[in-house]
């Protein structure tokens, strides 16, 4: 009897180990960004735009067409690549510091364009690449190299809720808030990946999603307990699911015109 | 061969782009360059192409990162203190050698300075303010048809080299108007073109090739400084190939002036008026500020009375006039900075003075 | 004529931006070599504005001359500014219009051209005030050529705009000395 096969790698990884950190969740948004691409036929048509953070290497692992951005700037570089290949999948992928941090003006700016562009935005509440130190996105009274005695109100301001923010821009059309912390979390988060795709295919305008993903070395927590931490923690400040779907607006308005 | 027109420098300037190929502009309003994004914004579109108002120059500079890196063929433009902005994006261009043409209408500063015509950012644009090891092509010109010319010259440099190419004008330049003959229209590229003449353009890679990456990250030193040896010589080659500039009356001068762009044309006039005094001077005129034309000093004669750099700074394109000049002759320095302009007259008089008055 | 440099000015809105750019078209038009060079600043109404023009047989070196052989005077602000910028010998027209101060110089040319009235009298609208003042010049410098600047009106105002041709060539011949 023939074997069947239930599951492979997808094409859209050029390989199946990462060097993000054990229980880093990388490396799952990684894979379920290349299986919607290669489930739609996508690989040979779509340009990602890479950050600066740990996942400045997803190119090394992603199978598209990809650049590097300088820190922040990976909304303006996308626009600019569109501009060339409207027929294209374009995609940032991009952590919260250079998202949240030293990237608000191109993301709010892309954002307010209506780029026709997918931004998936990985939010693990602190700087990783640099060592642990404070991001925007950090929860209060979280220990960081730059909040040693946990992040105070009084002198770092509140986490920033990138999702609710993006969502008030006119522009930006499917925002969604994912996590990375249960399967049945990561099922929802593939769903997303492919509605902001979808987005991006109709041309209806901009796509984001945040996801809430772990850092287990800077946080200081064995990768199950990370987990745990996401859900516990970052869930509740973060909260979860659609924050913005004006997709059927879109499609009605095109419909009217016709 | 196209009419002779009667055109505002910035509009010649954008039309020459197009005709040039270019078919991607980014760009934010700044004093006084304001007319090549106006007039992108009403053409670019009907030549086929793609205008952007970015939210700031910041973004600008990565947005033509990333058409560039797409295969695009773009221009960028702004004035002194937008250029300032862009410099972390130039680092990272030319990390990845990437070709892009920039026009930089420039302005007196520091800082947001004047609107009025400068010179002061010759070390910004030659030196550079973007980190590692890089150089900036750069032109100088010192009138429209000769900035339309340039511009044409630029996108081969630029494309060639795969590196930026600068094009340093001032307000004067940017706002006066001149008779202009522009160039014939060379039309866009396809993607198919793209990929025959950048196969390492991300155009997606459609199954049938391996994927193209564009990175400036190397974590490995060797690595990098492996990088930087192997695309070094283009910079060694420029600088043998691409130095250019205009020399009058140069050999046997008593006074040989050195000046570019607006400030060249406001000498020459003053020349005139030395001569009348019976002064007879020269003129190195750099055409490029990087590479610089150093052997054009080899014309100057021993004998010669006074090598004075004309420049609207406290004095920055100097040093490059003494490294040249290889401590032959000191070289003094007329100038003025802040946006004011220098008259012929006042050339003429200063030049005067410094040689001890009238002969 | 080996060069002449003419010093244009008056508050924004007097059309001398638009003076200098038909003496430049037409001087381009004769095959002259020509230079216009406006005074730029912050965007804004009822400021000044000038230009410079250079016109020459020979190829120009700066669009900005330390002196200049023609001076006009829309306004009484730009009198008091750049009287000291012509040369002596040199031609100063004052728009009498508005400027009614005396002249203290007795080594230039003064022509004193009362724009809205004679716009009003030959073409009935005083928005045709600067041509009058543009064929005043051209009368008494011959910078460029009366025949020539008709024709320019003809290349230049096409469309909707060349009802605006017959009113122009009026107003250009309106000034008598």
């Amino acid at each position: 009897m023939e074997m069947e096969t239930l599951f492979e790698v997808t094409k859209g990884m050029r390989e199946d180990i990462t060097t993000y950190c054990p229980g880093c969740t990388h490396g799952i948004a990684h894979r379920l960004i290349m299986e919607a691409l290669e489930e739609r036929g996508a690989l040979g048509n779509t340009i990602g735009v890479s950050p600066v953070g740990c996942s400045i290497v997803a190119h090394q692992y992603m199978n598209v067409d990809m650049v590097e951005s300088a820190h922040g700037r990976a909304p303006a570089v996308a626009s600019g690549i569109k501009r060339v290949h409207p027929d294209k999948y374009v995609f940032t992928y991009q952590g919260d510091g250079d998202l949240a941090s030293i990237g608000t003006g191109e993301i709010v700016h892309a954002a307010h364009r209506g780029e026709k562009i997918c931004t998936f935005f990985i939010n693990n509440a602190i700087f990783g690449m640099t060592g642990g130190q404070m991001a925007p996105t950090s929860l209060l009274g979280q220990k960081t190299t730059t909040t040693v005695e946990g992040r105070k109100k009084e002198i770092n301001g509140s986490p920033l809720r990138m999702a609710e923010l993006i969502a008030t821009v006119e522009g930006a059309v499917y925002v969604e808030r994912v996590s990375l912390h249960s399967p049945a979390a990561v099922r929802k988060a593939k769903k997303a990946i492919n509605k902001a795709l979808d987005v991006q295919e109709k041309g209806l305008g901009f796509a984001f999603i945040e996801f809430l993903s772990t850092c287990p070395t800077n946080w200081g927590l064995p990768p199950a307990k990370a987990l745990e931490f996401v859900a516990e923690k970052m869930i509740p400040y973060y909260p979860l699911g659609k924050i913005k779907d004006n997709t059927w607006e879109h499609i009605e308005n095109e419909e009217e015109g016709k | 061969m196209s009419e002779k027109r009667l055109m505002k420098g910035n509009e010649a300037f954008a039309i020459a782009a197009i005709r040039n190929g270019c078919r991607f502009y980014f760009g934010y309003p700044i004093t006084p360059q304001n007319e090549i994004p106006e007039y992108m914004s009403r053409e670019l579109n009907k030549a086929g192409g793609q205008f952007l108002q970015a939210e700031s120059e910041l973004a600008a500079v990565n947005m033509a990162f990333g058409a560039a890196c797409a295969g695009g063929k773009v221009l960028l433009s702004s004035s002194s203190p937008g250029i300032a902005l862009m410099q972390e994006g130039m680092s990272y261009i030319c990390s990845v050698q990437l070709p892009v043409v920039i026009l930089n209408v420039m302005r007196g500063g520091p800082g947001v300075g004047t609107i009025q015509p400068g010179q002061a950012d010759y070390n910004q644009v030659t030196r550079g303010g973007g980190n590692g090891d890089y150089h900036i092509i750069v032109y100088a010109p010192s009138s429209i048809q000769e900035t339309v010319d340039m511009i044409g010259k630029a996108y081969e440099v630029a494309e060639e080299y795969r590196n930026p190419v600068i094009i340093a004008v001032d307000g004067m330049i940017g706002q006066m108007m001149e008779p202009v003959v522009l160039p014939e229209d060379k039309g866009g590229m396809s993607e198919d073109e793209i990929d025959a003449a950048k196969p390492w353009a991300l155009t997606g890679h459609k199954n049938k090739r391996e994927r193209n990456v564009i990175k400036s990250l190397h974590l490995k030193q060797d690595e990098l400084e492996d990088l930087i040896n192997e695309y070094w010589p283009k910079y060694e080659r420029a600088e043998r190939e691409l130095a250019d500039y205009e020399a009058i009356n140069v050999e046997g001068a008593d006074v040989v002036f050195v000046a570019y762009g607006s400030s060249a044309r406001i000498t020459v006039e003053a020349m005139g008026i030395l001569k009348e005094q019976g002064i007879n001077a020269g003129l190195i005129r750099p055409k490029t500020l990087w590479p610089f034309p150093e052997k054009a000093f080899d014309l100057i004669s021993d004998d010669v009375k006074k090598v004075i750099s004309v420049e609207l700074s406290k004095g920055q394109m100097i040093y490059d006039v003494r490294l040249a000049m290889k401590g032959r002759h000191e070289v003094d320095l007329i100038n003025r900075v802040g946006g004011m302009l220098l008259s012929p007259t006042e050339i003429a008089e200063r030049t005067i003075k410094m040689m001890g008055g009238a002969e | 004529m080996a060069t002449t440099r003419m010093l244009l000015a008056g508050f924004g809105g007097q059309g001398v931006l638009l003076i200098g750019q038909m003496i430049a078209y037409t001087a381009m038009y004769e095959e002259k070599e020509v230079t216009w060079m406006p005074s730029y600043g912050p965007e804004m109404r009822g400021g000044t504005a000038n230009c410079t023009v250079v016109v020459s047989d020979k190829p120009i070196a700066s669009p900005l001359p330390s002196a200049y052989d023609v001076l006009l005077a829309m306004n009484e602000p730009s009198l008091n500014r750049y009287l000291d910028e012509l040369k002596p010998g040199g031609d100063l027209f004052i728009n009498s219009s508005i400027v009614h101060k005396p002249v203290e110089r007795d080594d230039i040319n003064v022509y004193y051209v009362d724009t809205v009235k004679l716009a009003h009298e030959v073409v009935g609208n005083e928005k045709s005030a600067n041509m009058v003042m543009l064929g005043a010049i051209i009368k008494k410098t011959g910078v460029i050529s009366m025949d020539e600047m008709g024709k320019t009106f003809a290349k230049l105002l096409t469309g909707k705009k060349a009802k605006l041709i017959e009113p122009n060539k009026k107003a250009l011949d309106a000034w008598k000395e």
